[in-house]
């Protein structure tokens, strides 16, 4: 098997010829989302867009987060950190399911050598007020992409509904080189020195072990805990204040309200959680407590989205053009 | 799901077809892959046929004035579409009104089906189903629609689902055929998808998938793949051209427990285990592909890839979770929820051992010395350890193997220094057992203490449920109720454990006194409900499991439900009596005296306190109403022994009796004393002999009622 291995791909590689590919199709490529998720589904150009009736492809790249899933670096298919491609097609075109397979082809599986299923896999998420209908795809026994029909978000009956695909990209990349540990994955190689290479491990393994004593071991429960409440608060605010503003029906405040801005603080609360999950901070009665908020957090932020889309201002917005 | 529908659409479209005239007994074909569902149906009238009917019209008064026709009869001759001068007229208990022969012209089959079939289609059941199209308009199904085809013979038929006009083409193997299949013909539509690597009919894919397992199997000697119904029924919903690959994995694997193999195996990976002949996993493994073979080994070795990893991350869980053994996770369950409103797991963990402990005390003798039903010791300690696998990485990862997982582990672990090594095992039993049954097929735990431990569970689980009023209902059970509770009948059945279970769950609320959960209880009907619940669950089992039949199992229920055991061998009993002439007769003359005595309530007459030898007037009365002490006598007698068969045999020998009564003795007579005397004899009669089963309600020849 090694003649696949010289061959395959690299990690960024893999990474390039799948953004292109979404290029090609007339997807915006985004970057990944600056604020901890714990999916590419929570990013703003997720949640948000899926929102409201415009059509909108995009692509990006999301490092995932999910603290309670860390190995220190000793267990060679878990990951505190794992990379998603992240494909939104609003509205799906027919073929959505061919199109997924010719991505495939594109970053060098020859379908008519391999095995490839779909397997019914619905996918919810209670926390986001969200769910889907979809598959898992499986190709040789192994699942590199969850395929999924949004139907609700936040909340929201979605419409038009939007196709997400998310692939998990340390899974296809191991797939494709044929290793047995994520850390032996071939990131880059020196195109001047092919023996050059820096792995998986070279460019992550810090990351992986530290952050796992992080949320372990380090984080301080307590502040963590503050900081749940102090941005749980500030999104509270901004929504009340939103609901009151909406009353007045002044278009060009709706439209430069920051309801962004309280996406991000219920994005961190979410992350709050997990971390306070991972320390094992959480007792019974507040675990289903804390999720019930940022639920109503998510819940709140999405029913704003979609009424302050339905106010656009009559001319665009000159402070939009300002470059930061 | 595909299956369901699948059945579903040949039975909407047969009985469509019959309904419509268009088929007398249409013979269908269904089909389905994971990407289609069909039906081709033979013997389709290509039209309804013609159907004359009477047409009744106005009446004759106002039809016709002076012998000359009304515009309300011109009205008629123009709606029946007849010359006015063929209109007839008839007569009816009403007078004489016109009437017509009509022809109906019978549809066309096209017009009907392409009218009839969206609707069809439309209404097939799916547990979860979307929408696609944009401003929400498409029907709902289960995926997106992309195609349809319909064809009566070589011509498509006219119809349109969710935007989609029916055609003639349709699509073979996503990645073995190459554009869309045209169809000339409805009877060719298998032929013509095997041609574009499609096997459309899911018994034609289940024999191939069965053919190359055992090919692929027949290259290991001695082995054999192990039969899994829902493996293989999954399997062939999952391929429309399946194939099957045999891999291999590290015999070093092999020192994991066969539970966590297969699982990994059948549940994540859906592979068939491989077995030797004497039923021991071999290193090798059965995949079913997609697709029509792996020339180069490349679909074997990624498969043998994931498997590896699995199997390497199920090792790293066992190994991570032996650092900490279970009776240090204890502690740790109390952040893990069992339910919103019920706690958290410590919670129910000391709940459970409480009602363990009461159950043992039931169980055993009340003398020290004498052999313990229950080892109180065993059960206590399994009762304490039995959920601390779920704060395992294992069990998290592989939520299916909770309480195996569990078991496994205690039998490993050192649980308490001083325990010998068969009581660890007893216990480790115990907590391996403990969701068992998990269906009415599984079995029960293998010990009197699993039996226990599972029963405390499962008591503790519906107790909690039913006092925060989460009753299934209909299809609505989250928390798998039911077969929680059909789990405690089958074992107290089977473990033949005399338990009340009134007591049980009285004993169940006890464990929740005191507790945070208890001031969510708002049931106010607990008893009641409980009881209804589990007379149900009685039921299903005696018959389902039991064999029993309905009038029987109503009968001996009707008697009383609180003790299973009891009951079933009451039932055992009546079934086995109920077909001798003696039983029969007496069982319809029970029905008799209760409707008797019914009737009597209703009309306000009195029944007597007790039977008074001083108003027994006829011979007969007076030879039932002695003999009535002495047989009541030895049927209790019988009845504390256990010996039903034989008290129902005592209670049949009162027939003549009986019958004699009933021929010669009237009951409601207009003596007032003497007719409660009367009933007194019946009530007796029915208190006295109702203990065993409720005869009034054994359905009897000739009376089924």
């Amino acid at each position: 098997m090694n003649e696949i291995k010289k061959n395959s791909l690299t990690f960024q590689e893999l990474i390039l010829r799948l953004q292109s590919f979404w290029a090609e199709q007339g997807c915006v490529l985004q970057q990944p989302f600056d604020v901890e998720v714990g999916a590419g589904t929570m990013a703003p150009e997720t949640f948000l867009r899926v929102l409201g009736g415009k059509p909108y492809n995009v692509a990006y790249l999301q490092p995932s987060r999910r603290p309670a899933d860390g190995r220190y670096g000793e267990n060679p298919n878990r990951l505190y950190k794992h990379t998603q491609l992240q494909v939104i097609l609003k509205p799906p075109p027919e073929d959505v399911q061919d199109l997924y397979l010719r991505s495939l082809e594109a970053i060098g599986i020859d379908l008519r050598q391999h095995d490839l299923k779909f397997e019914e896999d619905n996918w919810e998420s209670p926390t986001l007020g969200a769910w889907g209908i979809g598959w898992q795809v499986m190709l040789d026994g192994l699942e590199i992409t969850q395929f999924t029909y949004f139907q609700q978000c936040g909340g929201v009956d979605l419409d038009p509904i939007s196709a997400e695909l998310t692939y998990g990209l340390e899974r296809i990349a191991a797939f494709l080189q044929d290793v047995d540990s994520i850390y032996d994955i071939v990131w880059a190689r020196d195109p001047k020195d092919a023996s050059k290479v820096f792995t998986y491990g070279d460019v992550r393994f810090a990351d992986e072990l530290q952050m796992s004593v992080y949320n372990f071991e380090a984080a301080n429960v307590e502040n963590l805990w503050t900081h749940l409440g102090l941005y749980e608060r500030e999104c509270q605010e901004l929504l009340r204040d939103f609901e009151e503003l909406s009353k007045k029906r002044d278009r060009y405040e709706i439209q430069r309200f920051p309801l962004l801005g309280a996406f991000e603080l219920c994005l961190k609360c979410s992350h709050l959680f997990n971390l306070l999950d991972a320390r094992g901070a959480i007792s019974v009665t507040e675990r289903v407590g804390v999720i019930a908020r940022i639920r109503q957090l998510a819940v709140g932020v999405a029913k704003a989205w979609v009424q302050q889309q339905e106010n656009p201002t009559e001319e665009p917005m000159e402070a939009a053009q300002a470059i930061g | 799901m595909i299956d369901g529908a699948r059945e579903e659409l040949a039975r909407r479209v047969g009985d469509l077809l019959s309904r419509e005239r268009l088929a007398e007994s249409a013979v269908l074909e269904p089909y389905s892959t994971p990407r289609r569902i069909a039906l081709v149906a033979r013997g389709v009238a290509s039209a309804q046929s013609d159907v004359e009917e009477q047409v009744t019209g106005p009446a004759v008064k106002v039809a016709f004035k002076d012998g000359q026709p009304t515009p309300a009869a011109h009205a008629f001759a123009k709606k029946v579409g007849v010359d006015l001068s063929q209109v007839k007229t008839v007569s009816t208990p009403k007078g004489e009104y016109l009437s017509a022969r009509v022809v109906k012209k019978g549809r066309s089959a096209a017009e009907i089906l392409g009218e009839a079939l969206p609707r069809e289609i439309n209404s097939l059941y799916w547990a979860k189903n979307m929408y696609w199209r944009p401003g929400k308009t498409s029907e709902r199904f289960v995926r997106p629609v992309r195609w349809v085809v319909a064809m009566l013979g070589e011509n498509p038929v006219s119809m349109e689902f969710d935007g989609i006009r029916a055609g003639t083409e349709t699509s073979g193997h996503r990645i073995l055929s190459n554009g869309p299949v045209s169809l000339r013909t409805p009877n060719t539509y298998a032929e013509a998808l095997l041609k574009a690597a499609v096997v459309a009919c899911p018994q034609q894919r289940e024999q191939r998938i069965r053919k190359a397992l055992d090919a692929a199997t027949r290259t290991i000697p001695g082995a054999r793949w192990r039969e899994d119904k829902d493996l293989l029924e999954t399997v062939v919903n999952l391929t429309e051209f399946p194939s099957v690959i045999l891999g291999n994995f590290d015999r070093e694997f092999l020192s994991l427990p066969e539970e966590v193999l297969v699982t990994v195996m059948r549940d994540h990976q859906k592979y068939f285990a491989v077995e030797d002949a004497n039923g021991k996993l071999v290193p090798h493994f059965l995949a079913v592909l997609n697709t029509d073979g792996d020339p180069q080994g490349l679909i074997r070795h990624g498969n043998e890839r994931v498997l590896r990893a699995r199997f390497r991350d199920a090792r790293f869980f066992w190994d991570t979770d032996q650092k900490k053994p279970l009776r240090e996770r204890v502690e740790m369950l109390r952040s893990v929820t069992f339910q919103k409103d019920l706690g958290s797991y410590f919670d129910k963990t000391m709940r459970v051992q409480f009602i363990c402990s009461q159950i043992s005390t039931w169980l055993n003798p009340d003398n020290p010395d004498a052999t313990k039903v229950v080892r109180d010791g065993v059960v206590h300690k399994a009762a304490l350890l039995a959920k601390t696998d779920l704060t395992t990485e294992l069990v998290k990862e592989f939520t299916e193997l909770q309480g195996i997982v569990g078991g496994l582990y205690a039998r490993v672990q050192q649980l308490d220094a001083s325990l010998p090594e068969p009581t660890r095992f007893a216990i480790a039993d115990a907590i391996y057992d403990q969701y068992k049954p998990e269906s009415m097929e599984d079995s029960v735990p293998r010990t009197t203490e699993g039996a226990v431990l599972s029963l405390a569970d499962k008591v503790d689980s519906i107790a909690g449920m039913f006092a925060l009023c989460l009753i299934p209902s209909g299809s609505k059970d989250p928390f798998a109720l039911r077969r929680q509770a059909n789990g405690m009948v089958k074992i107290i059945a089977e473990h033949r454990l005399p338990l009340s279970l009134a007591r049980l769950f009285e004993t169940a609320r006890e464990a929740y006194h005191g507790t945070a959960a208890e001031k969510k209880f708002k049931s106010l009907t607990y008893d009641q409900d409980i009881r209804n619940f589990f007379r149900e669950r009685l039921e299903f089992y005696l018959r389902d499991v039991g064999g029993f039949a309905y009038d029987v199992v109503n009968a001996v229920l009707a008697a009383g439900a609180d003790d299973v055991v009891n009951a079933a061998e009451r039932a055992q009993a009546v079934a086995k009596v109920r077909p001798s002439e003696d039983f029969e007769s007496i069982s319809v003359a029970f029905k008799r005296m209760k409707n008797i005595l019914r009737q009597a309530g209703e009309t306000g007459k009195h029944v007597g306190e007790r039977v008074d030898p001083a108003l027994l007037r006829e011979e007969e009365e007076r030879a039932l109403a002695e003999a009535l002490p002495k047989t009541a006598d030895s049927v209790r007698q019988l009845g504390s022994k256990g010996n039903y068969e034989q008290a129902l045999l005592e209670i049949a020998k009162l027939r003549p009796l009986v019958d004699c009564f009933f021929d010669k003795v009237m009951v409601m007579v207009e003596d007032e004393g003497v007719r409660a005397n009367r009933l007194a004899l019946l009530q007796a009669m029915l208190n006295e002999f109702s203990t065993i089963a409720d005869f009034s309600e054994i359905v009897t020849e000739g009376k089924k009622s």
